[in-house]
């Protein structure tokens, strides 16, 4: 195929062009809608791995996460690398992520990877931590949050839910949906924020 | 890592590997013209009245190019996962295990050693001083602070204070499993002024400025509510986690403001644990590292 016939043919030159970029997604992208571990809670072994949608509470405290940007700084994705797993904990599984839409895997780490933060500090370390990081680590250069000792806004909570139905693997009952707003009652942006980052990485915490 | 549903899409991925890879050499092979002696022709189009250019074949160094990235892909393909099933021992999940596995070989036997010796054996090597103080800075410095000096509700490491015991292999039991202190408020049931007698009970204990008439009712109110984790001589517990009271130090603070916000409100602590995620080797040598802190 000369490419004096591609140059003078503009439909040709279209189709193969269109055929010439879409070969890596073909290749990369499309397969992984059809793998368990990337579609199912398990992981790559295939043992079924603990992983449920965010109750009410994590998921605004997700969307706080997303609004203060903290996944500017901070990762959410262990590689498999010994110098890793050594500091975090199990590498990241793709079974882990599939009720995180979009997920926060970030790209940059100036702070430290958060994917396996669960339990690893206490809920009040989180508390002083958050509204001032120099408290309990003077040579911190995160910054502080200090307005989020306020009430957590939920009153479009159900409407995030029912979207992650539509959008998601997730499948909350209309019982959860329901209860969704009593159970952010009382809850400050703090207490959504501890408990998103309580919550992360459980399902290989203690796995090496 | 190819646990695909379905067999078709081990085929789906080879296929299209192998037919973009002989696509790319038929093009190639395809525009392998040489230059012919004689003048150059010209291609047909012309620009801007007289910009024309010539149909000269492709740069030889050029093609040349895609011919390596083509063999490239072929070796690369040999060797690695990407084509179907082939090569699974060498993706990064088996990468992952030989380097872990090279570590053990390498670290174990220190590991070993130290893990066969007495705490405070080990608390004065060294060499194990080094590594337990790499390990602090990357696993408890967050709370305890980079010297282990501690921060508010979290406790200083580097005084005689011991909240749940400072035997050696206390410090270790504490490590391995964390430790979940509760102090219960006593707001309700002593009323602002009972706290306050109390809080000035409490610190007329430690010698700190008081007032006189309410330490003195404090006494009484301390010896009903209090003595039952911080004993009757308020030195505190390390079985119930309650600290000594009598001494300066103190997690929260000790000003009168502290002391009546500690007792009103109680406290809810907790040390995290590191035995499943660390493994008992590092944390033995975490534990020694914490005894070569310690004062007592």
């Amino acid at each position: 195929m000369k490419h004096e016939k591609i140059e003078s043919n503009v439909f040709l030159l279209i189709v193969l062009t269109l055929l010439t970029v879409s070969v890596g997604g073909l290749l990369e992208i499309v397969p992984l809608f059809f793998q368990h571990s990337t579609t199912s809670p398990v992981d790559y072994k295939g043992n079924q791995l603990n992983v449920k949608p965010y109750d009410p509470v994590r998921l605004v405290g997700r969307d706080i996460y997303i609004r203060e940007g903290c996944y500017n700084c901070h990762s959410q994705m262990i590689r498999p690398f010994r110098a890793e797993t050594e500091r975090y904990g199990h590498y990241s599984v793709a079974g882990e992520y599939i009720y995180d839409h979009p997920f926060q895997w970030g790209s940059k780490r100036t702070g430290p990877d958060l994917a396996r933060v669960g339990g690893r500090y206490s809920d009040e370390w989180h508390r002083v931590h958050l509204l001032n990081p120099r408290d309990v680590v003077p040579e911190s250069n995160m910054p502080a949050f200090p307005w989020l000792n306020r009430p957590a806004k939920g009153d479009d909570i159900q409407d995030r839910m029912r979207a992650l139905n539509k959008v998601g693997l997730h499948k909350y009952s209309d019982e959860e949906i329901a209860a969704a707003p009593e159970a952010l009652k009382g809850k400050t942006e703090l207490d959504a924020v501890i408990a998103y980052l309580q919550g992360m990485g459980l399902a290989l915490q203690n796995v090496k | 890592m190819a646990d695909f549903i379905s067999g078709f899409w081990n085929m789906y991925v080879m296929v299209i590997v192998a037919l973009s890879l002989l696509f790319c050499v038929f093009v190639l092979v395809s525009n392998m013209t040489k230059r012919e002696s004689g003048p150059v022709e010209l291609h047909g189009h012309v620009w801007d009245e007289t910009l024309a250019e010539y149909n000269n074949p492709l740069p030889r160094w050029w093609m040349y190019l895609f011919w390596i990235t083509i063999a490239f892909a072929v070796v690369y393909l040999s060797i690695y996962p990407g084509f179907g099933k082939t090569n699974q021992d060498r993706g990064e999940h088996a990468q992952y295990e030989a380097e872990m596995k090279a570590a053990n070989e390498k670290y174990g036997p220190i590991f070993a050693k130290y893990r066969g010796m007495d705490l405070a054996a080990v608390a004065a090597d060294p060499e194990a001083k080094a590594m337990g103080q790499r390990m602090f800075l990357t696993y408890c410095a967050q709370c305890h602070g980079s010297a282990a000096q501690g921060a508010k509700g979290f406790p200083n490491l580097t005084d005689e204070e011991w909240q749940w015991g400072g035997e050696p292999e206390t410090i270790k039991t504490t490590i391995l499993g964390g430790r979940i202190a509760m102090m219960p408020p006593f707001g309700p049931s002593l009323g602002g002024e009972g706290v306050k007698d109390v809080a000035n009970y409490v610190r007329s204990l430690s010698g700190l400025a008081h007032d006189s008439l309410r330490a003195q009712r404090g006494a009484e109110l301390f010896q009903q509510n209090c003595v039952a984790c911080h004993g009757a001589d308020a030195k505190g517990g390390p079985a119930m986690g309650a600290p000594n009271l009598t001494n300066k130090i103190w997690l929260y603070g000790s000003s009168e403001a502290t002391i009546i916000e500690t007792i009103t409100n109680g406290r809810n602590n907790r040390m995290p644990q590191f035995g499943e995620f660390l493994g008992e080797d590092k944390v033995h040598l975490l534990a020694a590292y914490v005894v070569g802190l310690s004062k007592k």
